[in-house]
């Protein structure tokens, strides 16, 4: 690390430069095993954590998925594809799932994203007032994931809620949005959007980091301000949005505490989400090796989809060292 | 640049002037309204938790209660099952406190691993541990239950706990990327005058890393007292049921009469979560905008 040239004799330090560089030249091999000693007791805690709790139960997972693993019953047998089997051709309800859960993920995802950059933009300025605003639109989100949030929600939209009670008063019919399974899937949506507080703030980060002197020279050139977005703002944030489109997919295909509090699911299994249903299976149902199976399904589907989304991101996510 | 703006005439930008406002005003109309329309449901939920009974159905939409019904917080707090609210709070606050200690604790140890030693092997961890971001739970719930039900920690908090002392990769990556922010030239220093590295870690990083500890606190916080499923699968005795699981039964729309109370309990869980919202924001608004965490 230190410099050769440093130990020409110019300054004072000279006396004690070589010194040191000799003892370090001496001490390398043994450092570097002391180095691997200290670094490993270091990540103990969260090698020992992934081993125990993460490794483990991973492989233990892989080998409930192909048997009949059931927390009550004395025997275990290996069952070989039977649950795949059954998941994916005799379970209707699996199906639905399945079938809720990408719906969901892809009607709420985009649009909380499109939510989040529209808000982040507006508040990417220097008006008074704006950090207000940024915390009131922060606020659903820090309070988002809780139960009484999904409660509140439930009675919101309920038969006396108050998205009723404003539709009575506009001349509309009341609606019974848990009755109805477009409906229903759409309320689970709206609280997704309404959250949409963290990609945001990681919008507003990106959008400083875009120099003012690029939409100046823009205008200059006598851009539109749709022209500055379409040509500086979005290029120069699809890092951001291709971190937040990984982030938010991921984290939409294990919702849970929405689904479970606010619709359970119902009805006709329109909201039944393959985190709720997976809970079903193995919590309620203890069929423990059929809810692995399902379970090593999601990470697979989980593992795919973002395989594919780094593949498909060369073609249009835009690093800046490209140009460079 | 200078000529082609001293250019325009004195109505020209007074012209401006009048656009600037104009568009001011809209600006703070528009955002503003959305604003208020975002936080509707809160104040709906809160003036709601103030009403009379009967007035929580019929004016629905009104966020002013003819008046202030502070008996539905007294009356929510008596719980249900002959188990009040303190109960509740009591186990959550001491789940939140300890999985916090413990996570950030760990997270601190780790993360100053791989920040600054040297070790063989530490890139394929590294790796690994951010791969284990994708990781969904669903594919550790069950064999981790099985487990700790054969170890007989159902209905204690330890299967909460102790996977905690692992960690989060979050509060790792978050607190790596401010150690490497950290001039190097003070270990260097600490390293020379004898220290070793866990010399250096306790006295010349940790003093310096209590930003990102005061957001790794507060976002373990959120999780935890939000936490849901863990509570759900691993405490069923009422005695130990933390104020999400409390909540869920106590609002269970068969069977509540007094929605005031209900409304009343939901608040007040909202509370702590406030409270660090407002005096912590800028760590909390810094640590999403750096790291990516989900608030």
């Amino acid at each position: 690390m230190s410099k050769p040239a440093a130990a020409l004799p110019v300054s004072g330090t000279v006396q004690q430069e070589p010194v040191q560089a000799r003892a370090r030249v001496k001490t390398r091999n043994k450092d570097f095993k002391q180095s691997d000693l200290a670094g490993y007791l270091f990540i103990s805690p969260w090698l020992i954590g992934f081993l125990l709790f993460g490794l483990i139960p991973l492989l233990m997972s892989l080998w409930l998925a192909f048997t009949d693993y059931d927390i009550l019953s004395p025997t275990t047998n290996f069952v070989g594809l039977d649950n795949f089997e059954r998941m994916f051709f005799q379970d209707a309800r699996y199906g639905r799932s399945v079938a809720a859960t990408f719906r969901y993920v892809f009607a709420s995802v985009p649009l909380r994203l499109a939510f989040a950059l529209g808000v982040a933009i507006l508040l990417n300025t220097k008006r008074r007032g704006v950090y207000w605003y940024r915390a009131a639109y922060y606020v659903p989100s820090i309070i988002g994931g809780s139960v009484a949030v999904a409660v509140m929600w439930r009675q919101i939209f309920g038969r006396e809620g108050v998205v009723n009670a404003v539709a009575q008063m506009l001349g509309m019919d009341p609606v019974n949005w848990f009755g109805n399974p477009d409906t229903a899937l759409w309320t689970l949506i709206l609280l997704a959007v309404w959250q949409f507080g963290s990609p945001m703030l990681i919008f507003l980060a990106g959008l400083r980091q875009i120099p003012a002197e690029m939409y100046e020279s823009a205008s200059i050139d006598g851009a539109t301000a749709w022209n500055k977005f379409l040509s500086i703002t979005l290029p120069l944030l699809t890092p951001i949005i291709f971190f937040n489109l990984i982030m938010q997919t991921i984290g939409s295909f294990k919702v849970f505490t929405q689904a479970f509090i606010v619709t359970g699911g119902a009805p006709l299994d329109s909201t039944l989400f393959y985190s709720l249903y997976l809970y079903n299976r193995g919590f309620a149902n203890f069929q423990m090796g059929y809810a692995a199976a399902m379970a090593w399904v999601m990470l697979l589907v989980i593992a795919v989809l973002t395989a594919v989304s780094f593949k498909l991101s060369s073609y249009w996510v835009f690093y800046e060292t490209d140009v460079r | 640049m200078q000529n082609v703006q001293a250019l325009p005439a004195k109505n020209v930008q007074q012209d401006k002037r009048k656009k600037q406002i104009r568009d001011g005003l809209i600006y703070h109309l528009l955002v503003g309204l959305v604003g208020l329309l975002m936080l509707y449901p809160i104040l709906w939920l809160v003036s709601s938790s103030l009403k009379p009974a009967d007035e929580i159905w019929t004016s629905v939409y009104s966020l002013v209660p003819s008046t202030f019904r502070f008996e539905n917080y007294v009356n929510g707090w008596r719980g249900f099952g002959g188990i009040s609210f303190l109960t509740f709070y009591k186990n959550s606050f001491f789940y939140t406190t300890v999985a916090t200690i413990f996570t950030v604790t760990s997270s601190l140890v780790v993360a100053y691993g791989f920040a600054r030693i040297k070790f063989r092997g530490k890139k394929i961890w590294f790796t690994v541990m951010l791969l284990t971001l994708m990781l969904p739970d669903q594919v550790l719930i069950i064999p981790q239950y099985i487990v700790f039900s054969q170890l007989d920690w159902i209905n204690t908090f330890l299967p909460l706990l102790i996977p905690r002392l692992g960690g989060s990769v979050f509060f790792i990556f978050m607190i790596i990327q401010f150690i490497r922010g950290i001039p190097i030239d003070l270990d260097e220093a600490a390293m020379i005058d004898g220290a070793n590295q866990f010399g250096v870690f306790y006295s010349v990083i940790l003093p310096q890393l209590k930003p990102a500890f005061i957001t790794a606190a507060i976002f373990s916080f959120y999780w935890t007292w939000d936490d849901f499923f863990g509570p759900l699968i691993y405490l069923t005795d009422p005695n130990l049921y933390t104020v999400s699981i409390a909540l869920r039964n106590f609002s269970d729309s068969t069977s509540v009469t007094d929605w005031g109370a209900v409304f009343a309990m939901l608040t007040l869980s909202l509370v702590p979560v406030f409270l660090l919202f407002i005096f912590f924001q800028r760590y909390l608004v810094e640590g999403i905008a750096t790291t990516g965490l989900k608030g």
